[in-house]
């Protein structure tokens, strides 16, 4: 305990002592809770003209303003973060420099009178036999079940005590717990820091080395290169899927190192990064013919095209750009199979976006241009979608998790008692006392009094 | 053989009728019906494993062999389980039939809930990311930790009720709930199972995503409102165990954090997210 007054507590120790309450524990649990609700409200990291249409010139610039667009990584939600782990370790070191000697002293204090206003003791004679018979019954089964076991003659010097101890070691469940909350605070900061995720589309038969990253419009290379070697879904009859798996070869300088069946669930590890089976596609083939109908004349042009390309329009009045492809368009609800977008730059007009399905050659005409466009011959590969992804910091988080769990269970149901047997002298005959304390668990304590007082009596009958 | 779901709606009038039973019981301080309810809520819980068990079986028969356990109205049948075998634990081991009332009523509602037109039950293949073990572990867990909270807020309604009453009431039907001492007790003893459970549900919850998508964490609706729950939780179990707070606050609490555990269950489908599966 601080016996200094406040008025000469430095700075430090205000601070400290601020962070070893347990009010402010409370509250900031209770505070995370309430808050984490907003981020469930309001959808997280979408596109800011979509915020902007949705809450209004009033409310879309404050709410911009306290991150609630992105809020568990705001400042202020890392703040209370660190206010929860400042809490946590403070009061730790508070607690258990104060509780050390107390929950491990050398020698393990016992008072009688404690044992005999418990409220579970229980007491029954045993006729013609003397304590010291039933002491030298009793002592070697405590010891065995128990510890620090003390044998001690009563006050009055008749008679005995037997005391003995279990489960001291559980009161250090709490600082487990707590302790793995700080592990998965470190691994999840080791895995912001130092890890990444990504996309990686890999065509069958080819490979590939860079991916885009998620949140963020780059590109990223491996050290190491993926090839598809096959790739394959089936489905239920339904036509839902059912399982889709790829061939998989890690190539490190132009040598397999590695070749697996990838699928969901299964993922693969290389080197400290995560492959995992996370979607599929199609993807168009090298090139494409490209068709041009004059609307007028019925006139066919045909060019070569490939996703990326500019292709000169027929009579050089401008240019066609093919800059995605989708296999599956989705026209006024309904899918309508693969389509390439382009970009049509007609001179002296405004750029204006084509969109040409494969199957539906005459979709242009709609534009009513003076060419309407289509595609023919388009070849296509499959390809199979991974998830390129590396965090360093999950092996700390899997601890946290097993010494979560271990320290929870430990904190929850399992306690530290101390149990006493009273062996007092009657005449000829001796009355036994038997009766457990605990600082935690009464109910439990009661049990485990009621079950050493069934043992004793087999003992002593058997006998 | 009947089929899981004809043996489902039967189980839900057995739940039904232990509720009746139990209430009958309490309030007119009758000891048959109280047995009798026992015995009902028995059957009840053990109709219900067979329709689980079944339902099992069948999704073999139809070639997708899975455990029921990945959908609303498979999740329904679990969570009415689960209330009752827990339930039927703590009966045994407290010998204290009025709880019965509310956990009784609970499991009728959860898997009347299933029986609604609204709820799809036919058996569905599972998509490739469903068809995980870390997900049936992940789903037992929580629910049996979201029975025990249930239970554990019929218990807390128990308390409010009868420490509002005031102790005047020495006779009637809120006399014969258990003692408010006793009443506390398990509340406290129903919510460390439960946040126990919870934490594991959450833990192999996190595992499942890692493994399916890479990221333990996404903050995806489902995930942060577990996350509140156990927040809750855990703030009651501080203010319990080192603010010394018992009796109503404690009530209270355990009733805001069934709320959530509600919300988490059957909210989250109202807001935007992608944990829409269940
Ligand atoms: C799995 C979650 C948690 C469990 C089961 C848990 C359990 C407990 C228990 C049983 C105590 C009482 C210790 C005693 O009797 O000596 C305690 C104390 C405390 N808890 Fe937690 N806790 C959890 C998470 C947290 C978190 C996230 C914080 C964050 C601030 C926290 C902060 C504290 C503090 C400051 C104390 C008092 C000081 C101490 O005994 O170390 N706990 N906790």
């Amino acid at each position: 305990m601080n016996t200094r007054k406040p008025a000469d507590a430095s700075a430090v120790d205000q601070i400290w002592r601020f962070f070893a309450s347990v009010r402010l524990s409370v509250v900031l649990l209770l505070t995370l809770a309430v808050t984490s609700v907003f981020g469930t409200v309001i959808p997280q990291n979408a596109d800011p003209a979509a915020y902007e249409r949705k809450f209004g010139p009033v409310f879309y610039p404050v709410f911009d303003a306290l991150n609630l667009f992105d809020m568990y990584h705001s400042w202020w939600f890392r703040l209370l973060l660190c206010l929860l782990i400042a809490n946590l370790v403070v009061c730790s070191i508070q607690r258990l420099s104060s509780t050390w000697k107390v929950i491990f002293p050398k020698t393990p204090k016992y008072q009688p009178e404690r044992f005999r206003k418990s409220a579970g003791r229980l007491e029954w004679p045993v006729q013609g036999t003397s304590p010291e018979d039933l002491k030298n019954i009793y002592e070697p089964y405590m010891r065995k079940h128990f510890a620090n076991i003390r044998v001690e003659q009563r006050e009055s010097g008749e008679g005995f005590f037997i005391f003995g101890e279990k489960g001291r070691w559980t009161r250090l469940g709490v600082y487990a717990v707590h302790f793995s909350v700080l592990l998965l605070m470190l691994g999840a900061l080791i895995g912001s820091i130092f890890g990444f995720e990504g996309y990686m589309n890999v065509p069958e038969g080819e490979t590939r080395q860079a991916f885009s990253l998620k949140n963020a419009d780059q590109n990223r290379k491996l050290d190491f290169a993926i090839r598809c070697d096959d790739f394959t879904v089936s489905h239920y009859p339904s036509g839902r899927p059912k399982e889709y798996k790829s061939d998989i070869a890690i190539v490190e300088n132009g040598d397999v190192v590695l070749e697996r069946k990838l699928r969901v669930n299964d993922p693969i590890r290389y080197r400290g990064i995560k492959i995992f089976q996370s979607s599929y596609g199609k993807t168009p083939g090298d090139t494409f013919t490209i068709q041009f109908k004059d609307n007028d004349s019925g006139m066919k042009f045909e060019k070569k095209g490939a996703v990326g390309k500019s292709i000169e329009m027929p009579g050089g009045s401008g240019t066609l750009m093919i800059q995605d492809f989708t296999d599956n368009f989705s026209f006024r609800g309904h899918s309508i199979g693969p389509a390439f977008f382009g970009r049509l730059d007609r001179t002296g007009q405004e750029p204006r976006p084509v969109v040409l399905p494969v199957e539906f050659p005459r979709f242009d005409k709609m534009r009513q241009g003076d060419y309407w466009i289509s595609i023919t011959d388009a070849s296509y590969r499959q390809y199979t979608g991974l998830q390129i992804s590396r965090d360093p910091g999950v092996p700390l988080v899997y601890a946290g998790f097993a010494i979560m769990i271990l320290g929870c269970y430990v904190t929850f149901f399992m306690y530290h008692r101390k149990m006493c047997i009273e062996l007092i002298p009657e005449k000829q005959d001796t009355r036994i006392a038997v009766a457990g304390i605990s600082t935690r668990n009464r109910a439990a304590v009661k049990n485990a009094a009621n079950k050493l007082a069934g043992r004793l009596e087999k003992m002593t009958v058997a006998r | 053989m009947p089929n899981s779901a004809t043996f489902i709606s039967i189980v839900t009038f057995i739940y039904g009728l232990a509720f009746v039973c139990y209430l009958a019981a309490w309030i007119f301080k009758k000891s048959l019906p109280g047995r009798l309810g026992t015995g009902v809520m028995i059957a009840a819980a053990a109709g219900n494993a067979v329709g689980f068990v079944l339902r099992w079986t069948e999704s073999y028969q139809m070639g997708y062999g899975y455990a029921p356990l990945s959908n609303l109205y498979e999740s329904l049948i679990f969570f009415s389980l689960a209330v009752a075998g827990i339930y039927l634990f703590v009966e045994f081991k407290y010998k204290v039939r009025t709880i019965g009332v509310f956990a009784s009523l609970f499991a009728f509602l959860a898997i009347a809930y299933a029986a609604l037109p609204s709820v799809e039950s036919e058996i569905q293949p599972l998509i490739p990311a469903l068809q995980s073990n870390w997900l049936i572990a992940h789903v037992i867990t929580c629910f049996l930790g979201y029975a025990a909270f249930a239970i554990a807020c019929g218990i807390s309604i128990m308390y409010l009720i009868k420490s509002t009453a005031g102790p005047e009431s020495a006779s009637g039907p809120v006399a014969r709930m258990p003692d408010l001492e006793t009443l506390d007790d398990l509340t406290h003893q129903m919510i460390t199972f439960g946040f126990l459970f919870l934490s594991i549900g959450i833990i192999t919850g996190a595992i499942w995503a890692e493994q399916a998508w890479g990221r333990y964490w996404g903050w995806d609706p489902k995930e942060t409102w577990s996350l509140i729950t156990w927040l809750i939780y855990a703030t009651l179990l501080h203010a319990r165990l080192m603010r010394g707070w018992t009796g109503r606050r404690i009530a209270y609490l355990s009733c805001v954090g069934f709320a959530a555990v509600l919300f988490t269950y059957f909210g989250v489908n109202l807001l935007p997210g992608l944990h829409s599966y269940m």
